[in-house]
């Protein structure tokens, strides 16, 4: 007999039925709690649609108009519900269209279930029509994936996939089905997965470590906090305010740790990296204990490793060992869900202020503020900045909205102005840097949060790699705002073009379609704006409204993102222009 | 930091894909496998990766810790030379009439403590165990002779320290 590799939930009610695989599959999303996902139908994959199509009244099915949309709309789902995204294609040119998806969820931790359909299974190796080596091709960029060539592997496989995608580090698992796997019929029965004998995925909390960690922070004369995702996803948002609060430690934050702490709190002192605030760049190589977060000193974080916060001791809190050491020495590294590790620090931390410490913050916040934030936000030149136009929602939208960016320029900006009452509200394409995340992960995003507003900002270029997906606004009438900020070019590229090689713009100028007519295609109201009076009056407008809303901010051709810490360079060495 | 012989060790489940996700580990970060080695392990069910590289401690750790984190493995470990007990087994195919008309590679068989496995007409074989250095002299010594055919296998090896996998396992068992 094999060896039990695997823990269930024994299920006492559970009843014996014989059913098709594809209806199995339905069963076995049902049992994990999906009732929505996103996909695209194709031959290998048409018994499970067709089971789809008779249990639509408990699972909704959204067709999204190309399979990357698909991923990017169950990743905006999942980011913002921190339930598990699922997405659907068949075998072929659908499951390699769910590539860049995967590899997005996989760098940003984002739980995703992938079910792809596949040639029967006589059929595999023969380079049969649609036929593709998914599991070959997604493996470096899934948590774990799977081929299932029997009906009756359906169940464990299923369970087992959404207990690894969202446990410990959550991520993304590919499930390939052959088509004979769908149709054979089998005894089901379904229980869910609790552990895997041969994954870890919380390292228990170690006291000793904890202590040492305590006795560093409480000793420290400069403390800093950067936070990651990690606050998020271990659901640690608590425990990070009170240990910021009772500690007085500044606290920092990466990219996707955004919105995790309430923008405007005291000690929260902006965002560290490339295009982060000047004060905790600057002081990360003057602080005496860094404390790391669920963070993952990512390159665009750190800058030069050789010149990252080479004075300080580092305590690294993570849930993944595999990180431990693996960009920057930790001296002391807490293993474990950031939730339970802060819990147990918390105790142990002494009340202090560090007032003086503080003030260096804020004497290098006044210096960005002058230099730029202020030209940014409240621009006395004639054309619209994006800082601008991110303040304006922030005013609308009391702060409240849930904003998905893309990436380039405006994601930048996006994330240094948007201001977050609430955690979940920062859904962005970190790792990866996925041009066209934002539209798809919006309508995700949106279902996922639907009490919530979701606003969307997107550049003209990432706009045009998934505009498709208005197909899918236009269909369901998803209420997303799309605000598109037009500089007519790829901004981001065009910077690094222009600050290091020396002006020459190689296709980075776009020339760009009628967006509002494109909009007004799919039936969706827009508008399209270029001075500061119209975008006040738009931005109120589309806020207000309950229907979708497409804006287009004509915005200043060729402005920079500043602060900025040049490729490689230390995150001392930031530039202010 | 220096670059070293490294024996990486790893326990996994026998599951189809596997090798494929922990080469991919090597793969992505552009460093070679200078030898691979698949087998059963002491544990039923288990298997036993033995993967030799040649890079720096930094990037070894790196990988292992990669490796270990693919969910059906169970334990990676890394070791030097020095920490391991360590073969490698090579057959050499060469042509029947030089074991009569060359004394010196019956003496060759001797010193090197390999064995003759099988006479033929035409060619006959030495199969011969031991480190890559051993291997490697015998190679040379051979070689101009003439050598029909040479293979040699990956490493295959086991730590002078304990590797625990019973012991992780039944913690598995014992949760439940």
């Amino acid at each position: 007999m094999e060896t039990v590799k695997i823990k269930t939930e024994v299920n006492p009610k559970k009843t014996k039925l014989k059913i098709s695989g594809a209806e199995a599959i339905i069963h076995c999303l049902l049992a994990e709690g999906v009732d929505l996902l996103y996909g695209y139908p194709g031959g290998a994959i048409m018994p499970v649609y067709d089971e789809l199509y008779k249990f639509q009244d408990k699972l909704t099915h959204i067709l999204t108009r190309h399979e990357q949309g698909a991923t990017h709309a169950a990743q905006g789902y999942a980011r913002v519900s921190g339930r598990v995204g699922v997405a659907m294609a068949t075998s072929g040119p659908g499951a390699t269209n769910l590539v860049t998806g995967l590899a997005d969820a996989q760098i940003d931790s984002t739980p995703m279930v992938c079910i792809t359909g596949q040639v029967t299974r006589h059929l595999l190796g023969s380079d049969a029509f649609q036929e593709t080596d998914i599991i070959g091709i997604s493996t470096p960029v899934t948590k774990w994936n799977y081929q299932i060539t029997e009906a009756s592997e359906i169940p464990e496989i299923m369970a087992k996939a959404f207990y690894i995608a969202r446990s410990g580090r959550p991520g993304p698992v590919l499930v390939d089905i052959t088509k004979n796997a769908q149709i054979d019929e089998f005894e089901f029965s379904y229980e869910k997965c609790t552990a895997v004998r041969s994954y870890n995925p919380e390292p228990k909390p170690s006291v000793p470590a904890i202590e040492a960690a305590a006795e560093l922070i409480n000793n420290a004369k400069k403390p800093l906090i950067v936070w990651g995702q990690g606050v998020i996803l271990g659901k640690a948002e608590e425990e990070l305010k009170a240990l910021v609060e009772k500690s007085g430690v500044p606290a920092a934050w990466t990219i996707m740790g955004a919105s995790a702490l309430d923008s405007e709190h005291p000690l929260n002192v902006g965002m560290v990296g490339m295009h982060g605030n000047y004060a905790p760049n600057m002081l990360t190589n003057e602080c005496d204990v860094l404390i790391a977060i669920g963070m993952r000193f990512d390159d665009r974080v750190t800058g030069s490793l050789d010149t990252y916060a080479k004075q300080a001791k580092v305590i690294h809190f993570e849930i993944d060992k595999a990180e431990i050491n693996k960009n920057v020495h930790a001296d002391v590294a807490v293993l474990g869900n950031s939730k339970d590790t802060l819990g147990l620090l918390l105790p142990m931390i002494n009340e202090n202020k560090h007032e003086a410490w503080h003030n260096e913050f804020k004497e290098y916040y006044k210096i960005e503020f002058e230099q730029v934030i202020n030209n940014d936000i409240h621009p006395t030149k004639e054309g619209l900045t994006m800082g601008e136009v991110i303040e304006r929602i922030n005013v609308e939208s009391e702060q409240k909205a849930v904003i998905v960016t893309d990436v380039g320029q405006h994601q930048m900006i996006g994330c240094r102005y948007a201001k977050f009452k609430q955690s979940k509200s920062n859904i962005t394409s970190g790792g990866l840097g996925t041009m066209g995340f934002a539209l798809p992960a919006a309508i995700g995003a949106k279902m996922g949060a639907m009490e919530r507003e979701v606003v969307a900002i997107i550049g003209d270029g990432g706009y045009q790699m998934t505009i498709q997906e208005l197909g899918v606004i236009f269909q369901h009438k998803v209420p997303v705002k799309i605000v598109v900020l037009n500089n007519d070019h790829l901004g981001m590229v065009r910077q690094w073009q222009e600050l290091f090689f020396d002006r020459r713009y190689a296709s980075t100028v776009m020339v760009n379609p009628d967006f509002v007519k494109i909009a007004e295609g799919y039936s969706i109201e827009a508008k399209r704006v270029s001075t500061r009076e119209d975008l006040k009056i738009a931005i109120k407008e589309m806020i207000a409204s309950k229907e979708p809303y497409f804006l287009e901010v004509k915005v200043e051709k060729e402005d920079n993102v500043f602060p900025m810490i040049p490729s490689g360079a230390s995150v001392s060495e930031v530039r202010l222009k | 930091m220096e670059k070293e012989w490294f024996t990486i060790s790893v326990y996994s489940e026998n599951n189809v894909g596997l090798l494929n996700r922990i080469s991919g580990i090597f793969l992505k970060r552009h460093i070679n496998i200078e030898s691979l080695n698949v087998s059963k392990s002491e544990i039923e069910g288990v298997s036993k990766f033995t993967i030799v590289v040649y890079t720096t401690e930094k990037w070894t750790r790196n990988i292992v810790g990669q490796i270990e984190k693919q969910i059906e493995v169970i334990k990676a470990f890394y070791h030097t030379d020095e920490e391991t007990i360590y073969q490698e087994s090579v057959l050499f195919k060469i042509a029947s009439n030089l074991l009569f008309d060359e004394r010196q590679i019956q003496n060759i068989i001797k010193d090197n403590n390999s064995q003759i496995v099988t006479v033929a007409r035409d060619f006959f074989v030495i199969a011969k165990s031991g480190r890559r250095n051993e291997i490697n002299e015998m190679y040379d010594q051979l070689k101009p002779f003439g050598i029909m055919q040479f293979v040699r296998t990956g490493r295959i090896s086991v730590s002078k320290e304990e590797m625990p996998i019973t012991a992780l396992l039944n913690e598995f068992y014992q949760d439940k």
